[in-house]
């Protein structure tokens, strides 16, 4: 325990996105060769000043094979200042790793050595189960009064998905959040607005429904999420569904305005099956500030990326039938001062850069591209070297001046889009404080037969911390 | 309580909650930003006031209705006994409420504040003050007081005794909750970055000196 409030919390965003930069980067990486090799997570060197700038510093094992890690979070941030459960002297110190396959979570404690961060703890598949009734642990955040997962499913592989609660202090898992689900069957992401205690909630797939890839049959049947669902945060109650519309499917990730005063958000969905476009969404609330606190959510496309035609020779078997390249849009993430969002092109390889200023009208605003399924851009330091992959997960610093991510999105569905194989790499972008992204060139991470997946920053990221005053 | 310190004391230890953030005034400020209105800030301080006062009344009261039934030796051993374990668990144990939230009325911030003073056994730091001070017979003499055996304090007096060491709360709660919304945009958040001192450990630090006091008494 701390006798000040740990430095890294803060009680704005907009102090937050004063922060000074970070040092040290972490990285999930998946083995996924299978067989004995475990996953590890990463550290890289994100210091400037660091003559391993841009180097891979350290690496963590996980004890076991198989784990496929994918998200993870801080155990505190800055939501823990918030007024109604504060708890600044709580240390952002250490990091909860699930293994999304594997349905284990492990705990480190990066504060010994933060290039070496320490597996103080591992909690059991068959205890996440026991305790809470949801395996394949997905999104980590941490809450003013816990820290939160979602999960994808229960333990024999259906739905439906949900959230559980870990305790603050000793991890140990607490028991499902949902009193009342509602509708709600399938998981994914979510996210808060604090300062309107409701809970925001996106869908995948069950385990069953993507643990061998993504199924065609599934897909075009419109059967993958197509929903987003809004919760009384407190009551921990079910209100609303949001439909999408079932030739929306997939919809992912939930970034919801920093500021709590601000009642909107954005989610991304993966694929239409109209025209195989991807599209970002706006959910707000009408009215929010001056309007009853009863009133409903709504949501709205704002930004439609479109699919680009392709040569059947140069695509993968299950994209062949449709000559197209679809962009798949896999991550986005907004900026702390909620000014840009970043938008990941899995498929086509691209990174967009939206102006968000005015959340119902984006301006696209920057792209760079890299990798991609047909379009195998190079690295600017390489501009030789092929790429497979695509941008995939994105992170950003807390004042918005740097973009990093990764290639990966997940192993059995990384197989069907790049039949190749992947090779790992994590890239950073600079941004120009009025609108602009461009390739840092002394930071290219290769990370080989790793495949890297979410990043997080020492210190805290755009989408690791909630705030309660604005 | 014919002697002016044990309302200094009581005043003071006012203060001191009405200091605490986690006793009502972070959420009176955050309210009153979330809502962009000074008058929020001061609507909220009320409920939170009342929800301490009634947590205070509940302790000493209770307090009160003990000394019929129980000698004033074994009342003293239970209050350190509560107070040094409430203390020593603080010490080792952070822990903050769940399940409350920013959208809140009156009623339920009254709640979350008389929850939040019990939990920190607000209320019981306040005992050892009416241990010490267990005389309240108004007997003045030309003389000045007389020597009095030892007699219940009486319900005015505790009702007394709620009022200003909550008044004395709020005030410190009211000003530092204003002056925070005030200067909000260029420093007072920041400065509350930097001041927020370990109030959980102060805490148990005097909780542990208020059971020492009752013991002593």
């Amino acid at each position: 325990m701390l006798l000040k409030a740990d430095p890294t919390f803060y009680p704005s965003p907009k102090l937050a996105s004063q922060a000074p930069a970070e040092n040290l980067a972490y990285v999930a990486a998946l083995n996924p060769n299978g067989g004995s090799l475990p996953d590890a997570l990463l550290v890289v060197d994100v210091d400037r000043k660091s003559k391993k700038y841009g180097e891979i510093v350290g690496q963590v094992d996980m004890p076991h094979a198989g784990d496929e890690l994918h998200h993870f979070g801080w155990n505190a941030c800055s939501s823990a200042l918030c007024p109604y459960a504060p708890h600044p002297h709580i240390e952002r110190r250490y990091l909860i790793v699930p293994g999304l396959r594997s349905s284990r979570i492990h705990v480190l404690d990066t504060k010994p050595n933060p290039k070496k961060p320490k597996i103080i703890k591992v909690i059991e598949p068959s205890t996440v189960a026991e305790r809470t009734g949801y395996t394949r642990p997905h999104t980590v955040h941490c809450g003013p009064d816990g820290i939160y997962l979602s999960a994808l499913g229960s333990p024999n592989g259906d739905g439906p998905g949900g959230i559980f609660a870990l305790d603050h202090y000793t991890f140990e898992p607490l028991g499902r959040w949902e009193v009342e689900r509602g509708p709600q069957y399938f998981g994914y992401d979510f996210a808060w607005h604090l300062g309107y205690d409701t809970a925001v909630s996106s869908e995948w797939g069950t385990p069953n429904m993507v643990e061998n890839g993504v199924n065609p049959e599934l897909l075009l049947g419109g059967k993958y999420g197509h929903n987003l669902h809004i919760w009384d945060l407190r009551k921990r109650k079910h209100l609303q569904s949001l439909d999408l519309g079932a030739e929306q499917q997939m919809v992912l990730e939930l970034r919801p305005a920093h500021d709590p005063t601000k009642a909107y958000g954005f989610v991304g969905v993966v694929v239409s099956l109209k025209d195989l476009s991807s599209s970002i969404w706006l959910w707000h609330k009408p009215k929010a500030n001056g309007g009853s606190s009863n009133g409903k959510w709504e949501i709205k496309k704002v930004i439609e990326i479109p699919a680009e035609p392709a040569d059947p020779q140069k695509l993968p078997p299950l994209l062949q039938g449709f000559k197209a390249v679809p962009p798949l849009l896999t991550d986005i993430n907004l900026s702390v001062d909620d000014r840009f969002l970043y938008a990941s092109c899995w498929g086509t390889g691209e990174m967009r850069q939206y102006d968000v200023s005015d959340p119902f009208n984006p301006e696209l605003v920057g792209s760079v591209y890299i990798g991609g399924i047909v379009r195998h851009a190079p690295h600017p330091v390489k501009p030789t070297r092929e790429l497979n992959g695509g941008p995939q997960m994105v992170e950003l610093s807390r004042d918005g001046r740097r973009v990093y991510f990764s290639n990966s999105l997940y192993a059995a569905w990384d197989k069907q889009f790049y039949p190749e194989g992947i090779n790992g790499w994590i890239a950073k972008l600079d941004v120009n404080p009025s609108g602009g992204i461009e390739f840092d060139r002394k930071f290219f991470v290769e990370t080989g037969e790793l495949r890297p997946h979410q990043v997080r920053l020492q210190g805290g990221d755009a989408s690791s911390d909630f705030y309660c005053y604005p | 309580m014919t002697q002016r310190w044990p309302w200094t004391v009581l005043a003071l230890l006012g203060a001191y909650h009405g200091l605490n953030p986690g006793m009502g005034w972070l959420f009176a400020l955050a309210l009153g930003l979330q809502e962009k209105r000074r008058s929020a800030v001061l609507y909220s301080l009320l409920p939170i006031a009342a929800g301490h006062a009634a947590a205070i009344a509940l302790a000493m009261f209770a307090f009160r209705a003990l000394q019929d039934f129980l000698p004033i030796r074994i009342l003293k051993w239970g209050v350190a006994a509560i107070l040094f374990a409430l203390g020593a668990y603080r010490l080792f144990r952070a822990s903050h409420p769940r399940g409350a939230g920013m959208r809140v009325g009156a009623r339920e911030l009254a709640l979350w504040s008389f929850l939040m003073a019990s939990a920190h056994g607000a209320g019981l730091m306040l005992v050892p003050v009416l241990l010490a001070q267990p005389m309240s017979a108004k007997t003045h003499t030309m003389a000045g007081e007389l020597p009095m055996p030892p007699h219940p304090l009486s319900l005015s007096t505790l009702t007394l005794a709620t009022f200003i060491h909550t008044a004395s709360m709020l005030v410190v709660a009211g000003i530092l909750a204003i002056l925070f919304f005030e200067t909000y945009e260029q420093i007072g958040l920041k400065l509350l970055r930097h001041t927020w001192i370990n109030f959980d450990l102060l805490w148990a630090v005097a909780l542990l000196i208020a059971g020492a006091v009752a013991l002593l008494s």
